[in-house]
């Protein structure tokens, strides 16, 4: 089977193509990239005046498969990813049980094989149980698919165990994902600590909670000479810390997530759950910084921490409340709507953080469109605008801080493995 | 005049003249409350529910009588035995007492927001009897009209709060309030139980309790929480009251007829010496007797709106 897209401004960060051009498709596969590629024999996707990518890769989210399917499971989560315009996702291991060992890996990528919309990657735990006590078997994780390993949702606590975690780790090439928080700091938090958290006599997490343990692993990074990537970095000196460090040449990568380039503390007025997230939204000031970091290249990866909670979770008192939105749906309108459009970054440097860069980081053969590589594809329409409705998510679960927002950047076609999954903005 | 919302949720989204009214009913209130027959029909007909997730003894004791008073008919629900101890919803609890043909919920919470979240979800009238570490309006109130009974005026008056402002509702809603109606707040505690970004409600913050006190009109004291020692907040009671504690020495700073209140109950010899809780200027036995009259009156315009005599 051949299918061509026509006319498509294509971009390819590995081979380095931006421009108009028709881009074949034979057997799932990429077969070429040109100009006034025949289309006798080929089913034909127009996509002038639109952008075609290579599939979105999600470095970060939560499927909540298995355990707590009442707020998502790995169908639903998938039909929201491709809806988002992501082909592949990784979803990190805070299910019931924990995916710290094999069998946990296995169900997940059994499940997604049958019932899932994109590809799916599991990340391991770095301790058993998520508890921040013992190394979960790495090893085994990694040969059974894990991608990656993180505790996240919960810092390691214990400087040593992350020191032996990342020695361990580097003996099997895998990457090492940290939610910085210190937790002592943080104590009973629940929104940013200002003014804003002042006026609603909500109990405040400090930056320097994110901070301190940003810090923490930017020095054992370069002590032991081994990788790390902070996960949704939040805080101006957060990076700061990672810029300076990338200076020296610590090899540190990170992310950040849309909410944190989107929205301040002020989201959360009205004791608006929806709003609760960790790390929490900071202030203007942070904003800001993290769009300068993404700017500059010092935030490699921008990831969306999708973490579905069911209505009963968020119509609560709001300290009482889950911490987390999903994100797959709104994702890349916000970065288009919030980056590209004000000129903060092109639509190649957009490809780089929401694609290759995190295709990288969990060593899968994703995030490119050079010939021969899987057809995943992202076909987006920059221009065209939509009003974001959670209750027409494909996701379960529908906390949104985003709803009744203008965006630009409508996911007009999602491609995986050569089949399309989204076709004209409906999910098929 | 009448209110603008349904509820009293707090002072931060109450304007100045909308206090005023509270105040001013709040007088009539009073002459009510101290005459020989304590008996009005204002609430004949009227449900009122305390609902509340905290233990409170004065503060529900004032609202019930303040309910008995009007002729309402008023009921309490506490957290234990009854269906909150069983993990109820608190908006299903709501709806539930709402459903009762209720009137007017009046609710203490330990979760700041959850009057503004019970609120969305119920016709009834919702007041915030204490919210957390966000509000406690109507010990505000209760303050505001004492001052005012005293001192004639808010407007220009210095006012030193001193205490443990972190933890409470009811230095919060004093600050929104006082700065509404014209007083200049000044602030002293423990540095470690001052909430950040404070000034930006525009008050002053003092490390030190003598230059918050100086030449204050009125001076109120906070209840010290014990076991805030235990989170490492303060070394001990013994510290806390030789810095903060305050006696008549330090009372000199202020000005000579000031004004000393304390919200209840008192820890004599922490937050105030015995001599200066029972001071010829010390009216915290008053501002009880104003926090029924304040009660009386938020429930009367309350239950008022919507009917005719909400049109004058």
């Amino acid at each position: 089977m051949k299918l061509l897209i026509r006319n498509g401004h294509v971009i390819d960060v590995k081979t380095g193509i931006d421009g108009i051009y028709d881009l074949l498709v034979e057997n799932g596969r990429i077969a070429g990239i040109s100009t006034g590629i025949d289309p006798e024999g080929c089913e034909v996707i127009d996509a002038t005046g639109k952008y075609v990518l290579p599939g979105l890769v999600d470095a970060h989210c939560h499927l909540r498969d298995p355990g707590y399917e009442y707020k998502e499971d790995i169908e639903s989560g998938t039909r929201s990813a491709a809806k988002g315009g992501f082909t592949s996702v990784a979803c990190m291991p805070n299910t019931d049980p924990v995916t710290d060992n094999e069998s946990v890996v296995k169900y997940i990528l059994n499940k997604a094989k049958n019932e899932g919309y994109v590809n799916v990657y599991p990340i391991g735990a770095i301790t058993k149980g998520l508890k921040g006590e013992e190394l979960a078997e790495i090893g085994e994780l990694k040969f059974a698919g894990a991608v990656a390993v993180s505790d996240d949702g919960r810092p390691v606590k214990s400087s040593s165990l992350m020191k032996k975690a990342m020695q361990y780790a580097s003996m099997f090439d895998i990457a090492i994902i940290s939610h910085c928080e210190d937790t002592d700091l943080a104590e009973d938090g629940v929104m940013n600590e200002g003014y804003t958290s002042t006026v609603l006599g909500l109990k405040g997490i400090p930056a320097a909670a994110e901070e301190t343990m940003v810090a923490r692993e930017l020095i054992l990074s370069e002590y032991l000479d081994i990788p790390i990537h902070i996960a949704h970095v939040s805080t101006a000196l957060s990076v700061e810390l990672i810029r300076n460090a990338k200076k020296r040449g610590v090899r540190v990568t990170c992310e950040t997530c849309p909410h944190y380039f989107s929205l301040t503390e002020e989201a959360c007025m009205g004791y608006d759950t929806n709003a609760k997230v960790n790390p929490p939204l900071r202030t203007a000031r942070d904003v800001q910084a993290v769009i300068e970091g993404i700017a500059d290249g010092t935030i490699d990866i921008i990831a969306t921490d999708h973490a579905p909670h069911h209505i009963d979770e968020k119509r609560v008192e709001f300290s009482l409340a889950a911490n987390g939105m999903v994100g797959f749906e709104t994702a890349l309108p916000l970065a288009v709507t919030k980056l590209v459009k004000p000129g903060i970054i092109t639509m190649k440097k957009l490809v780089e953080k929401m694609s290759f860069n995190p295709a990288r980081l969990l060593g899968i053969s994703k995030g490119t469109l050079e010939p021969g590589s899987t057809a995943d594809i992202t076909i987006v329409d920059i221009d065209a605008k939509f009003t974001v409705d959670p209750v027409r998510f494909e996701s379960r679960s529908k906390n949104s801080p985003f709803g009744g927002m203008e965006l630009y950047g409508l996911v007009w076609c999602t491609i995986v493995n050569g089949r399309p999954v989204v076709s004209e903005g409906v999910l098929l | 005049m009448i209110l603008k919302s349904k509820d009293l949720l707090g002072l931060k989204d109450m304007s100045a003249e909308e206090i005023e009214y509270i105040l001013d009913t709040a007088k009539t209130m009073k002459y009510v409350l101290t005459s020989n027959s304590k008996r009005t029909p204002h609430l004949q007909g009227k449900s009122i529910v305390t609902l509340f997730y905290e233990n409170s003894t004065r503060t529900r004791l004032s609202f019930e009588l303040a309910s008995k008073y009007m002729s309402a008919s008023s009921a309490n629900i506490n957290s234990s035995g009854s269906s909150v101890a069983k993990g109820e919803s608190l908006i299903d609890t709501g709806k539930t007492i709402d459903m009762m043909g209720t009137d007017v919920i009046v609710i203490r919470h330990p979760q700041s927001g959850a009057p503004h979240l019970l609120a969305k979800h119920v016709k009834a009238s919702v007041i915030n009897a204490g919210d957390g570490m966000n509000e406690h309006p109507t010990q505000a109130l209760l303050d505001m009209f004492t001052i005012r009974e005293k001192k004639g005026t808010l407007k220009g008056l210095k006012v030193a709060i001193i205490g443990d402002i972190y933890h409470s509702r009811v230095a919060r809603s004093n600050i929104w309030g006082l700065t509404k109606m014209g007083a200049e707040v000044s602030l002293a505690g423990p540095a470690t139980l001052i909430p950040p970004k404070l000034e930006m409600t525009g008050v002053r913050v003092y490390s030190t309790v003598h230059e918050a006190l100086m030449d204050a009109d009125v001076v109120i004291a906070l209840r010290m929480q014990l076991e805030r020692q235990k989170k490492a907040l303060f070394p001990s009671i013994r510290e806390y009251s030789r810095f903060f504690g305050l006696d008549e020495n330090r009372l000199r700073l202020a000005k000579k007829d000031v004004l000393i209140m304390h919200p209840g109950p008192v820890n004599r010899g922490v937050e105030l010496s015995s001599a200066v809780a029972d001071h010829d200027q010390s009216a915290i036995n008053e501002q009880v007797t104003n926090g029924v009259a304040v009660r009386m009156a938020l429930l009367y315009l309350l239950t008022r709106r919507g009917t005719n005599e909400a049109a004058d």
